[in-house]
């Protein structure tokens, strides 16, 4: 028997699995210590670290732009905004004005990532509570925001478009053309996860006032993005602390009151259709001018703290820098989204069935690097 | 476990008379009668008792036949299928049009180690897989393919199928159970609550279709449908009942939606965690074969078995084993298109779906069956 069962006040009709570290149902390697009766959960204790690269700690030894080269490694279904959350820590820092075209292509690059990052999110989803085919309908639609990264920045899921100053390059020339054709594409393929998966009797039983979190515990637990949405908390970086190009845009915080699983999992999909809002607003009018600002070859931010934060797919990322002046940041703390929704796993999953906590966990969207930096 | 196979089959095809009596009403046809004509062929050229042993083998093998290509074009086809809903290709390279692709999963899960838990209870770990893919095996025996092609006509039919099928859930108890892990024995617990719960509605819902035929034996229920198919004879009760058969067939044979007991995302893969190669093929070939007979006896039973809309198969028998396999293979689809396309439920609903909704409407619909009966409201053509 682990030894933290033996602290706990066990049971006799009590046992305890592990889930995880591999386990299909936590994406990833996380390991949940399930204290179970029968079917139902007494406890669920996440054990983290199997995964740690310790990203805090090396961001002390690189350089700013070396940093933004580490995030996108964290929660690498938003690696666009990670990298920006760097970047603008360090555009704020050093008070330098970036251009507007910078501005619109980083709005709209962010919420591809958060469409691509749903994307997955709804199929994996769906899979979770047994629908295997909405893995594949998710896939079909990030796989084209995925080309788009590629043929703008050469890769697909790690991106490090974004640098201090502005970005690597300037778009490329059918940016425009096929983000288009993915918003068109899109429109018409939304509806159908609505049909798949949202009116499906049995998803609707699966999801409605299962894993209810009230939105007190939602602001107490530090919940953030669609997870505290969900439960009627507005949290909306984008609309109370607007960056890069989201005070020019209008568009509407998707929130619910309900705090249970179909809550949150509403919360995404509206996300999805206000994304697409943001995008169809921006895309036309692009600013011309340069795509970044030259800096120094090494950055030196001016001692002092600084934070900024950014509207992740899973939520509110902070980037939190200490500088001493020198060419090396002094400490890097990352504020992630996936941590402080985790930790409210067992808060909300205790009392439900082995089923109900797949579920629960599918809506929290975990990304375990994310959680494990 | 061939052996183990040709003894049960040996001792199913053993009760039966040398000599099968079909009805009257069929034997007025040219007949087909397969297990007759071996052991007549037979005891043309050697004594009657190694004649006997002898079509007993031959029926068997047969049957063995049957069994593992059907197996094996099921796996084929469920991942046609799943790619088609899911908009893949699949499996399209192995032979032409892929069709070799289940041989060379076959020939890979062979060459598998097999592992399992040190401290597993051996023996059970090692009987479960027989008694999962045995059942299956046994209630091939009376599914009529066409007019004759049955090798174990049994006035007790369909209850026969409802019994044998009732004993799958053994080997998915023990298997869970002795393989002495946790996930293994959640998915043992989940079988046993949800297999024998949806027995149940099975049966009663088998059950009404008998009150309408007035007999157990899978030859004269299709007998009887000579004047129209049960589904349209037995109107709106027929149809309820056969969508409760279709529900609960699912349920029974643990399928998406219902595949509470692997539920992958939740217990690894439940009961079979710690099966590998050979053993796993088992359980997973048992599942398709499950499937078949549960659509076969869908099709037996609610859309006339082998008998086609306009009489055509009466001349030709032969073409029977076509419609059979037509009407069968359309259940087939319809349960694989619930697969690709529902969640899974949760236990609990699972039983609630059982307890509080099948079996009191099954209840209501056996009452308005007897009533149509003896109303004698049957529709027939």
């Amino acid at each position: 028997m682990d030894t933290v069962a033996v602290n706990n006040n066990f049971k006799s009709e009590e046992y305890f699995i592990n889930m995880g570290p591999q386990h299909p149902a936590t994406h990833g390697v996380l390991r949940l210590l399930l204290t179970i009766d029968g079917e139902i959960i007494k406890k669920v204790e996440p054990d983290l670290g199997y995964i740690h690269r310790s990203i805090e700690k090396m961001s002390e030894r690189d350089s700013y732009q070396q940093i933004v080269h580490l995030t996108d490694r964290m929660d690498y279904l938003s690696s666009h905004i990670n990298n920006e959350a760097v970047c603008l820590t360090v555009e704020n820092a050093l008070e330098l004005e970036i251009p507007e075209r910078v501005k619109v292509i980083r709005t709209i690059l962010g919420e591809l990532t958060r469409i691509a990052s749903h994307c997955l999110w709804w199929g994996v989803m769906g899979m979770d509570v047994g629908a295997l085919t909405t893995y594949f309908y998710g896939f079909r639609d990030r796989e084209m925001i995925n080309d788009i990264f590629e043929e703008t920045c050469g890769a697909r899921l790690t991106m490090n478009y974004n640098i201090p100053g502005g970005l690597m390059f300037d778009i490329h020339p059918n940016f425009v053309k096929r983000t288009k054709d993915f918003i068109a594409h899109f429109k018409t393929k939304l509806p159908e996860y609505d049909t798949l998966l949202t009116g499906n009797v049995i998803f609707q039983k699966r999801m409605k006032g299962v894993g209810i979190l009230t939105k007190e515990d939602a602001i107490s637990f530090g919940a953030s993005g669609p997870v505290g949405r969900g439960s009627g908390y507005s949290c909306d970086v984008r609309k109370h602390h607007p960056y890069s190009a989201y005070d020019r845009v209008t568009f509407k915080e998707s929130l619910k009151t309900d705090g249970d699983s179909l809550s949150r999992y509403q919360v995404r999909i509206q996300e999805m259709w206000e994304s697409i809002a943001i995008i169809e607003q921006l895309i036309d009018n692009i600013p011309e001018g340069e795509h970044k600002v030259t800096t120094k070859v090494v950055i030196k931010l001016p001692p002092g703290e600084y934070y900024q934060k950014v509207e992740t797919a899973r939520g509110e990322l902070g980037v939190y820098v200490i500088s001493t002046g020198t060419k090396n940041p002094y400490r890097v703390k990352f504020r992630s989204p996936g941590f402080s929704n985790l930790s409210l796993l067992n808060h909300i999953a205790v009392g439900g069935k082995i089923g109900d906590l797949v579920a629960t966990m599918a809506t929290l969207d975990l990304v375990i690097p994310d959680i494990d930096r | 476990m061939f052996s183990l196979i040709m003894q049960y089959w040996s001792f199913i095809i053993g009760l039966q008379s040398p000599v099968t009596n079909l009805p009257s009403s069929i034997s007025g046809h040219p007949s087909l009668n397969i297990t007759e004509t071996i052991q007549n062929w037979l005891i043309g050229t050697m004594s009657e008792g190694t004649a006997n042993i002898l079509a007993m083998v031959i029926v068997a093998l047969i049957y063995l036949g049957i069994f593992s290509v059907a197996g094996l074009f099921l796996v084929l086809l469920e991942r046609r299928v799943a790619a088609w809903f899911q908009l893949r290709i699949g499996p399209n390279r192995v032979g032409p049009l892929g069709l070799l692709q289940t041989m060379a999963d076959a020939l890979k899960l062979v060459s598998k180690e097999l592992t399992g838990t040190v401290k597993a209870d051996k023996f059970l770990y090692n009987l479960a897989p027989y008694f999962v893919i045995v059942t299956a095996l046994m209630a091939l025996a009376v599914l009529p393919f066409t007019q004759g092609f049955q090798a174990f006509d049994v006035n007790i039919g369909i209850f026969f199928l409802i019994a044998v099928s009732s004993i799958g859930v053994i080997g998915i108890l023990l298997g869970g159970w002795s393989s002495n892990n946790k996930f293994a024995l959640i998915g043992a617990m989940r079988s046993g609550v949800q297999t024998i719960s949806y027995e149940l509605s099975v049966g009663l819902s088998l059950l009404t279709m008998i009150l309408l035929t007035g007999t157990l034996q899978l030859s004269e229920i299709i007998e009887v449908q000579k004047g129209g198919w049960l589904i349209v004879q037995g109107h709106i009760p027929a149809i309820i009942a056969f969508m409760i058969f279709m529900i609960s067939g699912t349920a029974e044979t643990n399928r998406a939606p219902f595949d509470m007991v692997e539920a992958e995302s939740e217990l690894g893969a439940g009961f079979h965690t710690e099966y590998s190669g050979m053993k796993f093929a088992y359980f997973f070939l048992a599942e398709f074969i499950n499937m078949f007979i549960i659509a076969a006896i869908g099709a037996t039973v609610f859309f006339g078995g082998w008998l086609s809309p306009f009489g055509i198969t009466e001349s030709i028998p032969w073409l029977g084993v076509f419609w059979f396999l037509g009407k069968t293979f359309v259940l087939i689809f319809l349960m694989m298109w619930f697969r690709w396309t529902f969640p899974r439920l949760r236990v609990d609903q699972l039983l609630t779906l059982e307890w509080k909704y099948l079996l009191p409407i099954n209840l209501v619909n056996i009452v308005v069956m007897a009533i149509v009966v003896w109303l004698n409201l049957i529709i027939s053509w």
